[in-house]
């Protein structure tokens, strides 16, 4: 296994990366993709690169376009350098239906930018998605691997706070 | 209060571990199925029970094991499907969330009826919090020896694996998850073959909801004949209903199929009435993809008969009339809430989740997205009505999933009972962006929050 522009996992993680791959019959190691790529995003600056994807492949022994097909298919991959919290807002009909518009407005106001944008100092991106599942606890927002849920603008500020802070 | 198959100790916080698992009564099913039953018992025992799917589509779960193909010496395969993703769906969360040994132990049961020997939980990218919950689980599972080699000494064993999606709506179909646990795009098969024959890497697989698997434990231990003697006809048992939108107790609860929506509706013990005191616009009863019911047909059906919380009952007068229970995502609309906005809302979920194979769907939803834009802000035309009526009809039934009838349907509905509420906004292209149409004067944009 070659690693690409000196991306690599950890060690620590190589074994992890590795245990994944077993739980899956010889030769279907290609099962492995999604999970792998959860970690290599998490582990490469939140995003995906193409290198990191390359490495992905080489782990795989698979070909880089099998990795990229499915990177580009999935909406939980990020193909651009994101902020180093992202903020994903439900917009989804439940959430709608309890104002989540509201959320989307309030959260490009505050941070003066758009959606899909980022924050110039880097900080922050708002990426609105589509139902989370968490539609009784609406209007909500996934941050990392947390649900954020009945929000309000002030419940917003505080968090956001948070969020500096834990950076 | 109804009958409690999966909640009855949800408020105990220590049957998240198995400890307090097994001190209420955990795991009894898989002594039972390993030392006294054989696998096709337990598969006529689920027949028994009525039991049905309860990812959407209600078909019945023994008859679905009972086409498993076990004519060659393929491994097969069961997975669980908590892709959870329909909108208005977040029950299967609160299993796995609070009480995930109930899966483990459905898996193990399950997997032993089917002769599996290897079993995957697909869940959504996004419950990577809820995959930990589970991981934690089974270890604990594998620790005490339920899952393993020679699983209480039998000649049976089994590993379970968590494998998480990528966020893909579209991968809650069980030949799109297949695919994706294959590592490859959710772009669903064409059937036949059907997964049961040739599914993940071409081996015979069964593909279940959370839900459904969670109701096997019990099956085993009472019996088939005592759960088919909850509900109503042939919707057998109880049936988890994640409520939300405009009611005052949004949540999950389970219910005994065969109750009254009314009461659903407004009694205290569920959803808690309308939020605010408002009154009850419409209902979507199963998750964002089954046809929407205005006010007059939610709590009656076009008969003037009650509508109950069941498979036929939600279904009373086709299409034309009725609805479907599908996932339990039941979602109420107050009378500020403007039945356009939410279609066009949906549509952009259905455009952003086709996964592109079918040009009728990829096209399509495409189409619909932009038709009910225009509409919704003001910049429609009466012929755009009939255009969408149009292009609905063409995608549904003409794809090689469900999904292009998942979108096709709830705007057939919405224009169907709500064809005025369209005309309205395009006779009234300016009224339309700052208010809604309803029985209320709500504002189109509300203020903040």
């Amino acid at each position: 296994m070659t690693a690409t522009n000196n991306i690599a996992f950890s060690p620590e993680r190589m074994a992890e990366v590795q245990a994944i791959i077993k739980r899956y019959p010889e030769g279907r190691q290609k099962s492995a993709i999604l999970p792998i790529l959860h970690m290599a995003q998490h582990d490469f600056g939140g995003w995906l690169s193409q290198d990191v994807m390359d490495h992905v492949a080489d782990l795989l022994d698979i070909k880089p376009i099998e990795v990229y097909e499915v990177a580009t298919f999935y909406t939980m991959f990020h193909l651009r350098p994101v902020g180093k919290k992202v903020l994903e807002v439900c917009r989804t009909g439940p959430c709608m239906l309890v104002g989540s518009d509201n959320i989307v407005q309030y959260l490009e106001k505050k941070l003066e930018i758009k959606d899909g944008d980022t924050t110039p100092d880097g900080m922050f991106t708002i990426k609105t998605v589509e139902c989370l599942g968490a539609c009784g606890y609406a209007p909500m927002m996934q941050v990392g691997e947390k649900y954020h849920e009945f929000l309000t603008p002030e419940k917003l500020d505080r968090l956001l706070d948070e969020f500096r802070k834990d950076a | 209060m109804g009958k409690k198959i999966l909640l009855e100790h949800i408020d105990k916080p220590e049957i998240k571990g198995i400890e307090g698992y097994i001190k209420y009564g955990g795991y009894r099913s898989i002594e039972k199925a390993l030392k006294k039953m054989t696998p096709d018992e337990i598969t006529e025992e689920v027949k028994k029970s009525g039991l049905r799917g309860r990812g959407g589509a209600g078909f019945p779960t023994g008859m679905k094991w009972s086409f498993l193909f076990k004519g060659s010496d393929k491994p097969r395969y069961l997975l669980c499907n908590a892709d959870e993703s329909e909108p208005g769906t977040f029950k299967d969360r609160l299993i796995m969330e609070k009480i995930p040994h109930l899966l483990v132990e459905g898996m193990i049961a399950s997997s032993y009826a089917l002769g599996v020997r290897t079993a995957y939980i697909y869940i959504r990218g996004e419950y990577m919090y809820i995959l930990r919950i589970l991981e934690q689980a089974i270890a604990e599972a594998y620790a005490k020896g339920y899952l393993g080699e020679k699983i209480l000494g039998s000649d049976y064993s089994l590993d379970l694996y968590v494998h998480p999606g990528g966020g893909a709506y579209i991968c809650g179909e069980e030949t799109a998850l297949i695919e994706s646990l294959e590592g490859k795009r959710g772009n669903p098969r064409i059937k036949p073959p059907f997964p049961a024959v040739a599914g993940l890497w071409g081996c015979p697989t069964i593909v279940n909801n959370v839900e459904t698997i969670a109701k096997v434990p019990f099956i085993i231990n009472e019996g088939g004949e005592t759960y088919s003697k909850i509900g109503i006809g042939a919707s057998t048992g109880t049936k988890l209903i994640s409520a939300c939108g405009n009611i005052n107790k949004p949540g999950v609860y389970e219910i005994e199929l065969g109750l009254p929506v009314e009461e659903f509706i407004y009694s205290d013990e569920y959803c808690g009435g309308i939020k605010g005191g408002k009154q009850l616009k419409a209902v979507v009863p199963g998750g964002s993809s089954v046809p929407i019911l205005p006010q007059r047909l939610v709590t009656k059906t076009a008969a003037g008969t009650p509508r109950l919380m069941s498979y036929e009952s939600l279904a009373e007068g086709g299409f034309q009339t009725g609805s479907m229970l599908g996932s339990g995502g039941f979602i109420v609309f107050d009378e500020d809430q403007c039945v356009v906005r939410n279609t066009w809302n949906f549509s952009r979920f259905y455009h952003h989740e086709s996964c592109g194979q079918c040009s009728p769907c990829r096209e399509g939803t495409g189409w619909m997205e932009k038709i009910l834009h225009r509409l919704e802000h003001g910049h429609g035309h009466m012929e755009d009505i009939d255009l969408l009526w149009d292009v609905q009809r063409k995608v549904e039934g003409n794809t090689i999933c469900p999904f292009g009838d998942a979108s096709a349907w709830p705007v057939a509905a919405a224009i169907r009972h709500f064809r005025d509420e369209f005309e309205w906004h395009v006779l009234n292209p300016e009224e339309c962006t700052r208010r809604n149409y309803g029985m209320g004067v709500a504002a189109a944009e509300p203020e903040l929050v």
